[in-house]
């Protein structure tokens, strides 16, 4: 079942469209790397304790590499997702390409809060007696407690993780099923004014829409 | 831009049936990773990572020794902002809600603080062959409620005009304030010795990783304030996106940060319910664009799609 949905050809493919020529597509891979340097740069950070990184050099580069990670990661994921939003890329069967994407976004805001309240320094100290208004505003505080460190790097480190990591794959899955979403196919029998205001003068309106055109 | 005409206002996606270029998915992902951990070890290199030391609440009462008897004497007459709080802490206010939802009010109390018995009180109670205190904490229990409150509201103006002496200790104005200046003052002595960071830390297990109780108190104070001030991680200076110093922080939380910094929010006793209820929407439009008449539509109207995929067209249009 699962082979007929996701063929290897499909999984793995040794081609491309020749529609997917943009830089803009950089950033979808560029958001998974960054989520690996994550998570690797996490594992060795939790094998050596959370108090670690505060009083070695070498703990110290790495958390460092999972601080610029983090902001690599976001940076690269917002540019991923406004790419994706002009392409209307869930057109196509693909809505459920556009949720998991979103929802990894959201998902990805509250693991990054319980590393910062779970860094046992002075921005955890602000953060989450800042951070806890919010949350016991709506009642979350009650089973969320920022302010409880044990729990939020258990947060942290495997329960938040989890789900990013089990969204991304889940992602790159429905990616892989649907192939990237293809062009806006194009009508010229509606070509407006402004258009043709804007159009070079030797400019000769050949393209008659349709993708396998 | 060439006269290529306008998308088609369907949904138009069709299996694509036009030309294939070789592409290795694992040699990108390979690629990427290396890039992207090239990028990480040269800004750690060229920038490394904040890691301000924490605050401790000995290092506050050092510092800042009247704010933190002023500190002290509003938790033991329950006029500090964890006394006040409300849910999940203790049921003294109504806690925050939107219109008539009270979320914050039905979720109960979780983490129950009596901040005068917790914060001031039990500690006390625990110097062990010290009969000043005892018995000051004694009188004080066993005072009417009036009394309690007239003491400890005129040992709170005192502290106005409290100056600090060189070894950390705080001189008032002579006045009736019953068992509470030895109080405050014994607490100030315990904190400054650093038991009172152990001392709000202790439950019933050996292990402790829940700090709630002594950064509730340490907020109730002014030193974090101060500091986060200085780092410009306030509210009003949009800190929920910023970090220790000129670090980026939580850029990402720029749209949450923003209705704080706006009416009707700004001035809004249920800022942050209202704030999280705004963000949840938003979140849900988000999730659900793929489904929002005119928000859908908006890539097909402003043709960002044709510099995405200028050189398709392009080859197309020759």
């Amino acid at each position: 079942m699962a082979v007929q949905a996701l063929p290897p050809e499909k999984l793995l493919p040794d081609s491309q469209p020749t529609y997917v020529a943009s830089w803009i597509y950089v950033f979808g891979v560029a958001s998974i790397a960054s989520l690996v340097v994550i998570v690797g740069s996490g594992v060795i950070l939790s094998l050596k304790g959370p108090a670690w990184w505060h009083a070695t050099g070498i703990g110290h580069f790495i958390n460092g590499i999972h601080l610029w990670a983090v902001e690599l990661f976001f940076f690269v994921m917002v540019v991923h997702l406004w790419g994706k939003y002009w392409m209307a890329a869930w057109r196509g069967g693909r809505t459920r390409v556009w949720i998991t994407g979103a929802v990894t976004f959201l998902v990805a805001i509250p693991t990054a809060l319980t590393g910062y309240v779970s860094q046992q320094n002075f921005d955890a100290q602000w953060i989450s007696t800042q951070a806890k208004d919010g949350l016991n505003s709506l009642g979350v505080g009650a089973f969320f407690n920022v302010t409880n460190f044990g729990q939020m790097y258990s947060y942290h480190v495997l329960l938040l993780p989890a789900a990013v990591v089990g969204l991304v794959i889940a992602h790159v899955l429905l990616v892989r099923r649907h192939g990237v979403v293809p062009p806006f196919v194009l009508d010229t029998s509606r070509v407006s004014p402004v258009e043709q205001t804007l159009a070079p003068p030797d400019a000769d309106v050949r393209y008659s829409g349709g993708a396998s055109s | 831009m060439s006269r290529l005409g306008q998308p088609r206002s369907l949904d138009d996606t069709t299996a694509w049936r036009g030309a294939y270029a070789p592409y290795d998915l694992v040699k990108e992902l390979c690629t990427a990773i290396g890039v992207i951990t090239l990028l990480a070890v040269l800004l750690t290199v060229l920038f490394s990572s904040p890691d301000d030391r924490p605050s401790t609440i000995a290092q506050w009462s050092r510092q800042m020794p009247v704010d933190f008897a002023t500190t002290v004497t509003a938790e033991l007459d329950g006029t500090s902002g964890t006394a006040k709080y409300g849910p999940p802490y203790n049921q003294n206010g109504p806690g925050q809600h939107i219109a008539f939802i009270h979320l914050q009010k039905w979720l109960g109390v979780s983490h129950p603080i009596n901040t005068a018995n917790d914060f001031v009180i039990d500690p006390l109670k625990s110097i062990p062959a010290n009969p000043a205190v005892h018995s000051a904490i004694a009188v004080y229990l066993a005072a009417p409620a009036n009394n309690q409150a007239a003491w400890t509201a005129a040992y709170a103006k005192a502290l106005e005009k409290a100056s600090a002496g060189a070894d950390g200790t705080v001189t008032v104005a002579a006045g009736n304030y019953g068992p509470v200046a030895t109080i405050t003052n014994s607490l100030l002595a315990l904190a400054q010795s650093g038991g009172l960071d152990g001392d709000l830390l202790t439950s019933r297990q050996f292990y402790q990783t829940d700090y709630t109780k002594p950064l509730l108190f340490m907020s109730d104070g002014g030193l974090l304030a101060e500091r986060a001030q200085a780092q410009h991680l306030l509210g009003t200076q949009w800190g929920m996106m910023n970090e220790t110093g000129s670090y980026p922080g939580q850029v990402w939380l720029w749209l949450y940060t923003l209705p704080y910094q706006i009416e009707p929010f700004k001035s809004s006793t249920n800022a942050d319910a209202l704030v999280m209820l705004v963000m949840g929407i938003l979140s849900l439009a988000f999730i659900c664009i793929p489904f929002l008449p005119g928000i859908r539509s908006l890539p097909r109207r402003i043709p960002l799609y044709r510099l995405i995929w200028r050189e398709h067209y392009r080859s197309d249009h020759l």
